[in-house]
């Protein structure tokens, strides 16, 4: 049984060779472990507590945690911050970028930010829709979109400055992360932009969620034909569902997530929905982990955060390793003892 | 109400992707041999003229919002700029089943268009080339003559995006 390291982020610290990040995330998924990595929602409140419960049921289970940022065009406390907080207590975190709120002035100096915090993971996104929110009336901003985010912030960490051209002292040394769909039309094209996102700096992909592990193959398939699982890291995107009733509500309102007929009617066929949920969940996981090319998971549990660590056990996905988190160390020497 | 009316034309071309490549790749060439007599009557003092003959033409074909930073040829001879994500390197993750937009449902995903286009064409790999974000300097200003001057090396009047 294996025990992970405390994230050190110093954003001084020197790197490993062919490394981009002093980042845990990174050095997992290089040494070729099968990595965990967890959404945690933002709160809508200005207490760090409520930031540190959240991430707490995560404990033990996840090899990074993923900050969203205004996740469904919803507002809450912002990614960077959340990064912040959970650096403090020596966390891995993956900042989410949206283009959707803030042009290339505001997402450079955020990334910059970030990197001084400890953040060494960075997700590109072009975020959903104003639409899909609580603040339809918002302008959307999209001055960038996910790969041209791609291109900046690379060009930021690998040339040291920003798109002006101007130097930085100090680049943000971030492993670069995008999303892919595998799920949603055009899917004959999905691959085609896999590698596209990968060309413009990704590193490490989080799919959206799958509940379609036939898409899902077929994905990987053709993405293996193009040679990318060699070239970025590739982390399916998974989620319990709480009910057939939330599942149908999923798919009709959260833009991109698609959840097959038969996947419903199994919900609403059961006694415990919520446990059916859940163990649908499990043995995605589970199939997932078989794939060749797949590197990981990503877990967007939204509302079900506490279902996490019995999720990720019961899948046995981690086969024994335990992630580090804030009070590995002292379990450990209580053990010991 | 536009946008209806409009997407029908703007489907129309990209269905015939290949012509209009074809079309637009002469036009060019027109462009190009006319060069000596921008360069005569003044680059600066073409804009205007060149530049609302622009917006109406490509408005009427194919919808374009005159970004000043055209990709149609890359971009399966759709206007990737009508996308409300202003998505210019392919669709985002929320199209919708059958192939509609994530913001507005009535709407076919630009990108699903441009795809479909850039299968017809004969340079549709260009789809795959990475193209930068939009220089909002250049908004309203004709991609036709800064095209021109690219191509016959003189110096820009606006700058591009490196």
């Amino acid at each position: 049984m294996s025990a992970g390291e405390r994230d050190v982020q110093d954003p001084t610290r020197a790197l490993k060779p062919g490394h981009s990040s002093a980042g845990h995330l990174e050095a997992l998924l290089r040494s070729g472990e099968f990595a965990v990595t967890a959404e945690l929602s933002p709160p809508d409140s200005s207490d760090p507590e409520e930031v540190f419960r959240r991430a707490r049921f995560f404990d033990g289970c996840v090899d990074a945690i993923n900050a969203t940022d205004g996740s469904g065009a919803n507002c809450h406390m912002s990614s960077v911050a959340v990064c912040a907080l959970l650096t403090r207590l020596g966390y891995s975190t993956v900042m989410q970028v949206s283009c959707r709120d803030r042009n290339r002035i505001a997402i450079q100096g955020d990334v910059l930010g970030g990197a001084a915090m400890g953040v060494a993971n960075v997700l590109c996104l072009t975020g959903d829709g104003v639409q899909a929110g609580d603040h339809p009336q918002a302008m959307p901003v999209f001055d960038l979109e996910s790969i041209s985010l791609l291109q900046l912030l690379r060009g930021m960490r690998d040339e040291a400055r920003f798109q002006s051209g101007r130097k930085l002292m100090l680049p943000p040394r971030v492993f670069l992360g995008a999303a892919e769909n595998p799920f949603a039309p055009p899917l004959e094209y999905r691959p085609q932009r896999l590698a596209k996102k990968i060309a413009a700096g990704a590193q490490f992909i989080q799919t959206q969620y799958c509940y379609d592990i036939e898409r899902l193959k077929t994905f990987m398939t053709v993405a293996r034909d193009l040679g990318l699982p060699g070239c970025a890291f590739i982390l399916v995107g998974v989620g319990p569902l709480a009910s057939a009733r939330a599942a149908e509500w999923i798919r009709t309102h959260v833009p991109g997530v698609y959840i097959p007929d038969a996947v419903i009617a199994r919900l609403a066929g059961s006694q415990d929905q919520k446990r059916e949920g859940r163990q649908i969940c499990i043995e995605i996981i589970q199939h997932i982990r078989e794939i060749e090319g797949v590197s990981g998971i990503h877990v967007m549990a939204y509302r079900q955060e506490e279902a996490v660590a019995e999720i990720i056990q019961q899948s046995n996905v981690l086969r024994g390793r335990v992630p580090w988190y804030p009070g590995l160390d002292a379990a450990r020497a209580g053990t010991e003892d | 109400m536009s946008d209806i009316r409009w997407f029908h034309v703007r489907r129309w071309t990209a269905r015939h992707a290949r012509f209009f490549e074809f079309i637009y790749a002469a036009f060019e060439h027109a462009l190009v041999m006319m060069h000596p007599l921008f360069q005569r009557l003044g680059y600066a003092r073409m804009e205007r003229p060149v530049a609302a003959a622009e917006r109406i033409i490509k408005g009427f074909l194919f919808d374009t919002q005159m970004c000043g930073s055209c990709t149609l040829g890359a971009t399966g001879m759709v206007c990737p700029m009508n996308c409300p994500k202003r998505m210019r390197n392919g669709p985002c993750g929320g199209v919708r089943p059958g192939g509609f937009c994530e913001v507005k449902p009535e709407m076919p995903c630009v990108w699903v268009d441009a795809f479909n286009g850039s299968r017809l064409m004969r340079h549709g790999e260009r789809i795959r080339d990475i193209q930068a974000p939009v220089d909002h300097r250049l908004k309203h200003s004709s991609s036709w003559l800064r095209e021109v001057r690219r191509i016959k090396g003189s110096k820009p009047g606006g700058s591009r995006v490196p």
